[in-house]
């Protein structure tokens, strides 16, 4: 197929999702439930469809395609177009944008059924496609930036979804303002962009930026660029300091946190820098910064996870730790390889959440991971797939994460063994709290009867009947399996999670991107390069490998074996156990160090002594003026005709007087 | 041969009187009187200074105050009888229905 044909495709794959959205959203409140899943279904589905059909029509001899729609700012020389562009890199991006959330959406119809926004719910979702294949199709930074902050505003829509829970409404408020911070970051390249490349266009600039030197030191034109962007990709994709966010967008529905805080929008930024590889390369020092940032975050995210005993914040901090990972692959220059995990991520974080929502839908709204256990007899298909996931994550060879995970550290090592040393401990940690979570969550007794009989019955669990009325038709005294419409997406994305890392295999993944990321001639050297070590490469694989073994054998001792342990030891550390189990207390110091500052400043100053004292005073004070001066005047009026024309005498009797005394003189 | 002065007061002090008996009086047809001594007033003045300064023009006018004052006693009086039969009265203060 030639690229005059495959090409007009591209811009009708963000347009279906749009599509859908609109006829839902507008016509959706009085359809019946089932046209509003055939709707959404029908143009998510149709939009993997053309996925597909481009990727089997995909020859990466006549990449890139781009397609023109329309002519959108002519300004001068300067012109930004609603350009489409598809690469190795956006290929990819597309396949799992749309097969995950295909895969999504169908379990959503099963989860939100019974939810009387129903027809909100999808609308938002097909929006949320739309934007975020604007995003991965996009051919200039503009066009980008549009599907960028679409995404940000389905993620506001989906996380405040309900919106009558003030904590939803709150963190949807959250996750829209510390974006914003990362925005700027992000808006402020766009500028630098136009002012020295004058344009916008992804080809352009990245021709432009290859003739330019390597900057070496810490200032510069691109290291400034790079520096911005990673702000951008920090709030988008939740890495320190503005992972914030993504906990608390826990509180949307479950499919939401599977489709956006995990599989795809947060792994926007991650995108956006392995997009601005030209420029990064160019940009060392940048670099350096995303690998330290996506190092710490990783470690940093991991630790928490350990001692969240809600389902869904252990997932939420795990997406932050492995986010870090995409990061730190970037910071080496290992785009393919984050790309790579961002890819198996995809999967397996979005099966764990659609697990997590299974295992909530089934016991009636729990999240409380206490409250769970031995559910693997009631949920064997959750379970297994779940228990693949884990595997999966874990880096349990030969599942998906496995082959992501071992290159980027691998990649890591090439940069300096520091990197590797904190990714490995990640692992280990990773492993450790993933495998506590599935413990606790299948492996023992069930605990939820005890708990109740102690705390009679639990608000939470009324509040979530309410919303999604789960518990309503069929109580909530058993756990029960979900329904197949539920099951069926995990089964994929299980099989996805087992062997979607062998495309991996012998680096095939990297050879497919590598004409994004680098010239022909670099490629060739990395492979002589790997070949050389590869007992190295298979020592380290061994270490990453047993410390997934030791975590999932720690996890064993403390969770299965000796469930009381745990608790001692979280008794003995004290205070450390506390600052974990609290986030560290991050959320706190940014309450004082930014947030209070912000909220006084602008009640004292801004709110009491500008608007009030200055402004509001000007208009009060003139109205007050002018009212009091009508007060006294205003019995000049009284309504007596002949006081009227009184006045209307002693009037023309001045005037006249005036004009005697005038012709006088 | 009377100086123009002397018609010159002679009409302000009749519109003097007008205006004193209309802000001054209560009663409607003292009112209506009290307008039709102003206008003779003016009217005095009118044709004063056309005959000093020998000009037709303002015995013309005089002419057209004369008619509209016709007009105007006409219309006013009918308006006086409606009012007396449907109040009773013929203070102007009573008459205040429209007054807030």
């Amino acid at each position: 197929m030639t690229p005059k044909t495959l090409s007009p495709l591209l811009c009708t794959i963000p347009l279906l999702p749009l599509a859908g959205a609109a006829i839902n959203g507008f016509f959706g409140r009085k359809a019946s439930k089932k046209a509003i899943s055939a709707v959404a279904l029908m143009f998510c589905g149709a939009a993997f469809a053309m996925a597909l059909f481009i990727a089997a029509n995909f020859s990466s001899a006549s990449a890139p395609y781009s397609f023109n729609l329309a002519h959108w700012i002519r300004s001068g020389i300067f012109s930004v177009d609603f350009d489409f562009y598809l690469d190795q890199l956006s290929l990819v991006m597309l396949l799992v944008v749309t097969g995950v959330g295909f895969l999504i959406h169908i379990y959503s119809v099963g989860y939100m059924w019974e939810d009387d926004g129903y027809y909100r719910f999808m609308s938002y979702m097909n929006l949320f496609m739309f934007f975020m294949l604007a995003l991965v199709l996009a051919k200039n930074y503009l066009v980008l930036f549009i599907g960028w902050e679409g995404v940000g505003l389905a993620s506001y829509l989906l996380i405040g979804y309900w919106f009558t829970k003030d904590s939803a409404a709150a963190a949807g408020k959250k996750a829209f303002i510390v974006n914003r911070i990362g925005d700027f970051g992000f808006l402020i390249a766009l500028f630098l962009m136009i002012k020295y490349f004058g344009s916008l266009d992804f080809t352009h600039i990245f021709t432009a930026v290859r003739t330019l030197p390597t900057e070496s030191g810490g200032a510069g034109l691109l290291t400034a660029i790079g520096l911005l962007l990673m702000v951008g990709a920090a709030g988008k994709s939740a890495q320190i300091p503005l992972y914030v966010w993504l906990p608390d967008a826990m509180e949307g529905p479950t499919p939401v946190s599977a489709l956006i805080h995990a599989a795809t929008m947060v792994t926007a930024g991650v995108y956006m820098v392995a997009r601005s590889s030209a420029i990064f390369e160019r940009a060392p020092m940048a670099l350096t910064v995303v690998a330290i940032v996506g190092t710490l975050t990783a470690l940093f995210a991991a630790t928490i996870g350990i001692a969240q005993t809600d389902i869904k914040k252990v997932l939420a901090y795990s997406t932050i730790s492995q986010l870090g990972y995409m990061f730190m692959a970037c910071g080496v220059g290992a785009f393919s390889a984050g790309i790579f995990h961002l890819m198996t991520h995809a999967f397996f974080k979005g099966l764990l959440f659609l697990a997590a929502g299974s295992v909530i839908h089934g016991i009636g709204g729990e999240q409380d991971m206490r409250k769970m256990g031995g559910l693997r007899v009631y949920m064997p298909w959750t379970f297994l797939t779940m228990g693949i996931a884990t595997l999966a994550i874990a880096g349990i060879p030969p599942f998906a994460g496995f082959w992501s995970k071992d290159e980027i550290l691998w990649r890591a090592f090439g940069a300096s063994w520091v990197y590797w040393l904190i990714g490995v401990v990640t692992a280990f940690i990773t492993s450790f709290y993933m495998f506590r979570l599935m413990y606790m969550t299948f492996g023992g007794e069930y605990r939820r009867a005890a708990v109740q009989e102690l705390h009679g019955h639990d608000d939470r669990d009324k509040t979530h009947a309410a919303r999604t009325g789960v518990s309503a038709p069929h109580g909530h005294g058993e756990p029960h399996e979900s329904p197949w419409v539920m099951l069926a997406p995990l089964v994929a994305l299980a099989v996805l999670s087992v062997f979607g890392g062998f495309v991996g295999y012998g680096n095939r993944f990297e050879h497919f991107l590598a004409p994004v990321f680098h010239g022909a001639s670099e490629v060739a050297q990395e492979t002589s390069r790997e070949a050389g070590n590869s007992t190295l490469e298979y020592l380290l694989m061994g270490v990453s490998i047993s410390v997934a073994g030791l975590g999932w054998l720690l996890a064993h001792l403390l969770y299965s074996r000796r469930p009381q342990l745990p608790v001692r030891i979280a008794a003995s550390l004290g205070g450390l156990y506390r600052a974990v189990a609290n986030k560290y207390y991050v959320d706190e110091l940014y309450s004082v160090l930014f947030v209070k500052p912000v909220v006084d400043g602008s009640t004292e100053i801004l709110w009491h002594d500008v608007d009030q004292g200055a402004i509001d005073a000007t208009v009060n004070n003139s109205a007050a003026a002018a009212r009091h001066v009508s007060d006294n005047v205003r019995y000049m009026q009284s309504g007596n005709l002949r006081s009227y024309a009184g006045w209307v005498a002693a009037g023309a009797a001045v005037v006249i007087a005036y004009m005697v005394w005038m012709g006088v003189r | 041969m009377i100086p123009l002065s002397y018609y010159l007061l002679l009409s302000g002090i009749l519109f003097a009187c007008g205006v004193l008996g209309f802000l001054i009086k209560r009663n409607i047809i003292t009112i209506f009187m009290s307008i039709e001594l102003m206008l003779n007033g003016v009217n005095l003045a009118f044709v004063a200074f056309a005959a000093h300064w020998h000009a037709l023009a303002g015995q013309v006018f005089v002419f057209f105050v004369m008619v509209v004052a016709a007009a105007e006693a006409a219309v006013g009086l009918a308006i006086i009888i409606a009012v007396y039969r449907t109040r009773d009265t013929l203070n102007v203060d009573r008459v205040n229905l429209l007054k807030l």
